[in-house]
């Protein structure tokens, strides 16, 4: 049978408890690095200039297509070849906020196309910029049908901040290894971490949900 | 393509009785296929032209290229005197940059066959925003105004909806009352009746009839409502692949018509009706 025990599994909480602190805050900053970049890679595709365009697409196409692992590791350990040394939280929060922004940049862009070409010529007629234009007619609209992609996107950051503990960052997984290590007990801390992880990823995912529908009623767009 | 050849064109146009707006050999084509073929078209301060004609003639092309929705392949177009396809450099004229465009574009607005609301603001902030961002207005007085439009396309009671609350015909009204708070000097309303029930046209022709009678408005105008055209309009244009087959009062159109296009096209509409 399992060996299980309820007293170690106690005893272990408080230290995995902090360390959902910094999974939390790890999956935060990395999120908030990826909304605001990835908007910028979804906007910088929609220039005029045909080559500029190309360059963002296959910068965003390479990011998509290699290991976040990979990354993780590139960012950390080649980074100081070229003299920038970076700390485990700070190379990881580029590596992933990076690598999220571009999947987030193909959610965006499904959104900005979703906006009927009408509501341009509309702003056009009102001689709008284009500055304007994007930031209070064409943004806001884009926003509800991007939100199932972006809550996704965010469901999947969070599951994905173990790969952090590659390079050292202190989040649950890389805590539960040091606790395994430490007394040879691995069942109870790696359980604890799946629950906790269960107990944060599903409230977001319903969060979302809730947001999307209460974000199209405050837009008027039932 | 005759892009470069502009030394026939005036930088300006001056005078009294220049036109509000001027079509001056404009064509437009989509690669091998022309929409438009050397148009010359004058519309005169004040005057309601109507746009008449089958489908593909280009007489929606004609508004949205004067929108500057569409780019244009030759010739110049000039409102108000002025040249907004292109721009003066010394005496010459050169294609017009952002600037200058926006610049000559303020003088149009325009009302489309689908609304084109955001939908994410209200009636009143449909109406507001072009006077608050664009025309730089404080917010007060582009309230005031926008309630004195709304008030006038008979919205007033509607301000604080969005427009999926409203009917196609209540939204055609807002998007006319958010047209007319920029204060163009000119207004193109492409078939703005088109998506509208039969029941609630009348409601956005009616508003448009009083634009008419109330305004000093120069308007542009493509529609198939031919009673209403016939009613309002100062010119009618029959359009034909690319061109103006015919052109006069809506009486010489509608009751003598010369060409024998235009009488099929007319006999085909009553028939339809």
């Amino acid at each position: 049978m399992l060996d299980w025990r309820w007293d170690f599994t106690l005893d272990i909480l408080p230290r995995l408890l902090v360390a959902t602190g910094n999974t939390l805050l790890a999956a935060g900053l990395g999120y908030a690095i990826a909304i605001v970049l990835g908007l910028v890679l979804a906007l910088a595709q929609r220039t005029p200039s045909r080559a500029f365009t190309m360059i963002v697409r296959e910068m965003v196409e390479f990011i998509r297509s290699t290991p976040l692992v990979l990354q993780i590791f590139f960012v950390f350990y080649v980074a100081p070849q070229f003299g920038i040394r970076l700390s485990p939280w700070t190379a990881g929060m580029i590596a992933i906020g990076l690598h999220y922004a571009a999947y987030l940049s193909e959610v965006y862009r499904g959104g900005l196309d979703s906006v009927p070409k009408g509501q341009w010529e509309a702003a056009t007629s009102l001689n709008l910029s284009t500055a304007r234009t994007y930031f209070r007619v064409i943004i806001p609209q884009a926003m509800p049908p991007s939100l199932a992609g972006m809550g996704n996107y965010l469901v999947g950051i969070l599951k994905d901040t173990p790969m952090l503990s590659v390079i050292g960052v202190a989040e649950l997984m890389h805590t539960a290894n040091a606790i395994g290590s430490e007394t040879y007990r691995f069942l109870e801390p790696y359980t604890m971490v799946g629950v906790i992880f269960l107990a944060l990823s599903l409230p977001t995912a319903a969060a979302i949900r809730l947001f999307e529908a209460w974000l199209r009623r405050k837009l008027g767009m039932i | 393509m005759r892009e470069n050849d502009l030394t026939g064109y005036p930088p300006k146009l001056e005078g009294p009785d220049r036109p509000m707006v001027r079509f001056a050999n404009v064509t437009k084509s989509y690669g091998s296929l022309t929409v438009l073929d050397s148009l010359d078209l004058d519309v005169a301060e004040g005057e309601m032209v109507t746009i008449i004609g089958p489908s593909g003639s280009g007489k929606t092309t004609v508004l949205r290229m004067l929108m500057t929705l569409e780019t244009i392949n030759g010739g110049v177009i000039y409102v108000d005197g002025d040249p907004l396809t292109h721009m003066p450099q010394g005496d010459r004229l050169v294609p017009a940059n952002r600037r200058h465009v926006r610049q000559i574009r303020s003088k149009i607005g325009m009302c489309f066959q689908q609304f084109n609301l955001f939908p994410h603001m209200t009636a009143l902030e449909n109406c507001m925003e072009g006077p608050v961002h664009v025309l730089g207005m404080p917010k007060k007085d582009a309230q005031e105004r926008a309630e004195e439009l709304l008030a006038m396309v008979g919205m007033a009671d509607k301000r604080d909806q969005h427009p999926s609350r409203l009917s196609g015909g209540q939204q055609q009204r807002v998007a006319i009352a958010r047209a007319l708070a920029m204060r163009p000097k000119v207004m193109l309303f492409d078939e703005v009746t088109s998506a509208l029930d039969p029941e609630v046209i009348g409601e956005v022709t009616n508003v448009i009839r009083k634009l008419v009678s109330e305004h000093n408005l120069t308007m542009l105008m493509v529609t198939h409502q031919m009673g209403f055209a016939r009613d309002i309009s100062d010119r009618i244009c029959f359009f034909y692949g690319g061109r103006i087959e015919e052109q006069g009062t809506p009486d010489e159109l509608f009751n003598h018509p010369q060409k024998e296009r235009t009488q099929q096209f007319l006999r085909a509409v009553k028939e339809a009706v």
